[in-house]
């Protein structure tokens, strides 16, 4: 029961990199692929009738975790309180900057409000790679299983930690590399004219540092700590299957891109980001929260699960529920298919 | 215990809370009055109402916002500065928290995009649909969170293991709390309060400048219709059901909000006077007689516990913020029945908007909702001190207490600063949506109403 809500706690995680990922990506690039306010009002509307919708999967990911892992909850939430407070910062100045920016027509306000939307949004990729590097890694876990981890202390990995070190600050900018691809093929995909132009450009440009960024997070990933391939020896099948769909994936994505193929090329995007996410569940299992101190203080996914009624039947709810979440999402998704349109309908953006 | 991070994180709870639901209370209270102007704008075919629903959907759409980026700390703030309280009632608590994202936050943002942008493509039925998708939404996001406060208030369906964590034992249990039921209808018809006065206060703004004539009496009509019926709610039945229960399940603290230090027979209702805990006495009173033994038994001779009756260290920490928090809403409550039944009245009697008196105060009014919901959170909040869930964890054993006060003051001040910023833009922003007043698109909506129909 335990790994099921790990594998759904997973899913959501990994649902919500791939959905508000590329707005998130969108929002990265935005000063440079749009320079005009029609422009920019493009990009914006790509993402605008979806953004919110995309985000509730971190909340209801949050949520989640708070129900089925209480103990991961509070120890993570607490221990990573700064970053994770900055975190909702930027999500607070990068809604008002995706919604407030149309109400005034002020070259001074819109310039605001994109410099907001854009540098939060590139500033989040950072901070949720550098927060995934973190879980990787392993965190200074007590006994009890709590821990406190100041913002930095010397960006050494060792004894103690900071939340940035020179591997998590990697894992940050492997993020941010593959929402930047992840949200120009988005861009791409959705508009037409110089800003798709500009958006293949610069998703091709990135996939070659995208890829020396993964190799070179791996291989630090590997070396620091060599038990996360514990998992991919056991099980060889799943151990295979999930590298090779994330080769397959990035294979695809240089393709589609080179065809400028914008739709195959998103999708490809996303089976990539799934399959990378995938990989980095599967080696941590069962493990959520593993200690740099001593792996007997690991937080597991049995040692910090709710009980046993409460997963059991939450099963049940929680499938039912996010069916019909996924049924709106198939809805709002088709109603605003297609290459984005301005006119005037609606409000905004 | 470190006192002062303690209180530190309390401070930082009560200030992001406060904060968040000034925005909440009128999604919730303004969502149905929309879905009522969407509704006559279809049935009547009116294009005065479908241009009051889309006027009020631009101050719902800014409002909802706001309500999104500061509700989203609050999901993450059980962990980040109460990470003990967290581990011990995730069990519990996580349930109603993680059912609002299922099934109404996905419900709400997927429908508000379509209620917001679609409407040329919807049509106005599909489009009316979206605003009823969105208004459930709304509600059952309140009524969760009123779940998982209503265990913290009157905890059932649990069960504690060995280490001290809340386990559910019924699913169903923990959502259909009686306490919940009480306490939701009593939240939401302040929420339908604050809309309906901020709705009838933009329309008398507008009858008392002389433009938007007709929009502004659709407004004032609408707002006052329903605020007269949601201040009587707020009320009776529910108040009175919801201080009824207080005051069986948590009588300390009713003594606490009352102002009664004293077990009496026939107790006094305290109309005002400022209540000094030291002394025990209420100073500069004003009292009736009887009637408080009347309101909680219904008869005038019941004994009603004071606060003597109970160990000093159950007390709420903070008598008189409390008893004023709830003197405020309370009186606050009364007023707006006053107010609404004189303006129904002149409504009726179709003298309502040549009465510029009566439209000075529908127009000022307005910020009193907000205070009187405010008002209310704060006594049941303080109330329930000075436990975290009622008469089984005490707050001080609640906090994250590995995150040091330098911190917490570092994030506190972050957030006083970010929602600074955000009020300003809100006001700045809505006052524009208001100046700028009910667009006539008149035209290209009655052609696109005959043409679907």
């Amino acid at each position: 029961m335990q790994t099921v809500w790990y594998v759904l706690v997973a899913f959501m995680l990994t649902a919500y990199v791939v959905l508000d990922g590329f707005d998130l990506g969108a929002g990265a690039v935005h000063l440079f692929i749009a320079r005009k306010d029609e422009e920019r009002r493009a990009v914006l509307r790509s993402i605008g009738p979806v953004w919110d919708g995309n985000e509730v999967w971190l909340i209801a990911a949050g949520g989640t975790l708070f129900f089925a892992f209480p103990a991961l909850y509070a120890s993570s939430f607490s221990g990573f309180y700064l970053p994770l407070n900055m975190v909702l910062w930027l999500l607070m100045l990068r809604a008002v900057g995706i919604e407030f920016r149309a109400h005034i027509d002020s070259p001074v306000w819109r310039g605001f409000f994109d410099g907001a939307f854009s540098l939060s949004s590139a500033l989040l990729a950072l901070f949720f790679g550098a927060a995934l590097g973190n879980v990787v890694r392993g965190v200074p876990l007590r006994p009890d299983g709590t821990f406190f981890e100041p913002l930095w202390t010397d960006f050494r990995v060792g004894k103690d930690n900071g939340i940035l070190d020179w591997f998590t600050v990697l894992c940050g900018v492997l993020a941010l590399a593959a929402l930047m691809v992840h949200g120009s093929a988005w861009v791409a995909y959705k508009t037409e004219g110089a800003v798709q132009l500009r958006a293949r450009r610069v998703a091709s440009a990135m996939l070659g540092p995208l890829l020396l960024l993964a190799a070179a997070a791996l291989f630090a990933a590997l070396s620091l700590s060599p038990h996360l391939l514990d998992n991919y020896r056991r099980h060889w099948l799943a151990g295979a299957l999930i590298p090779a769909a994330a080769a397959a994936s990035f294979a695809a994505l240089w393709f589609f891109s080179r065809r400028r193929k914008d739709r195959s090329a998103f999708l490809a995007s996303c089976a990539l980001l799934a399959s990378l996410l995938a990989g980095v569940a599967f080696a941590l299992h069962p493990r959520v929260l593993p200690a740099s101190t001593s792996d007997a203080y690991s937080l597991t996914i049995y040692n910090a699960a709710s009980g046993d009624y409460s997963l059991r039947y939450g099963v049940y709810w929680w499938s039912a529920g996010m069916l019909i979440a996924i049924g709106y999402f198939v809805l709002v998704y088709r109603m605003f298919r297609g290459k984005v349109r301005l006119d005037s309908d609606g409000h905004g953006y | 215990m470190d006192t002062a991070a303690y209180l530190l994180h309390r401070l930082h709870f009560g200030f992001t809370i406060t904060f968040h639901y000034l925005f909440p209370q009128l999604t919730m209270g303004l969502a149905p009055l929309i879905v009522v102007l969407q509704a006559i704008a279809v049935r009547r075919k009116d294009a005065l109402y479908a241009e009051a629903a889309r006027f009020w959907a631009k101050v719902f759409g800014i409002n909802f916002v706001l309500g999104v980026v500061t509700g989203i700390p609050m999901e993450f703030q059980f962990g980040t500065n109460w990470s003990r309280f967290s581990r011990l009632t995730g069990g519990v608590i996580g349930q109603p928290l993680v059912m609002e994202g299922v099934f109404s936050f996905f419900l709400e943002s997927a429908f508000l995009g379509l209620f917001l942008f679609g409407e040329k493509r919807l049509g106005p039925r599909l489009h009316l649909l979206s605003g009823v998708a969105v208004c459930i939404g709304s509600w059952l996001s309140g009524y969760f969170i009123i779940a998982a406060n209503a265990w913290m208030q009157h905890p059932v369906a649990y069960a504690r293991l060995p280490d001290g964590s809340f386990q559910v034992t019924s699913f169903l249990g923990v959502l259909l709390n009686p306490w919940a039921i009480v306490q939701y209808a009593h939240t939401m018809s302040g929420a339908v309060v604050t809309g309906a006065f901020v709705m009838a206060a933009v329309g008398a703004f507008y009858l008392l400048s002389g433009s938007h004539r007709e929009h502004a009496a659709a407004f004032v009509r609408l707002g006052v219709i329903a605020g007269l019926i949601a201040s009587i709610l707020q009320i009776f039945p529910t108040g009175d059901l919801h201080g009824r229960s207080l005051a069986r399940h948590q009588p300390v603290t009713t003594a606490a909000m009352e102002g009664l230090f004293k077990t009496e027979v026939g107790a006094p209702l305290v109309l005002m006077g400022q209540p000094d805990p030291e002394k025990g006495t209420i100073e500069n009173p004003i009292v009736v007689n009887d009637v408080l033994s009347y309101l909680i038994y219904g008869t005038t001779r019941a004994e009603v516990k004071g606060l003597d009756a109970y160990p000093r260290e159950d007390w709420p920490d903070n008598i008189p913020l409390l008893y004023f928090a709830y003197h405020i809403m309370a009186g606050l409550g009364t007023l707006f029945v006053a107010l609404m039944v004189a303006c129904a009245f002149l409504l009726f009697r179709r003298r309502l908007f040549q009465t510029r008196a009566a439209l000075w105060a529908l127009m000022l009014a307005f910020p009193f909702p907000y205070i009187a919901n405010t008002a209310g959170w704060l006594t049941a909040e303080l109330g329930r001190q000075p436990w975290l869930v009622y008469g089984l964890l005490r707050t001080k054993d609640g906090y994250s207490n590995l995150v040091s006060s330098g911190s917490t003051w570092f994030t506190l001040l972050g957030y006083m600063g970010m929602y600074t910023v955000l009020g300003i833009s809100f006001v700045l922003l809505v006052q524009r949506v208001i100046l700028e007043g009910p667009s006539p698109l008149r035209s290209s909506h009655a052609a696109a109403a005959a043409g679907s129909g």
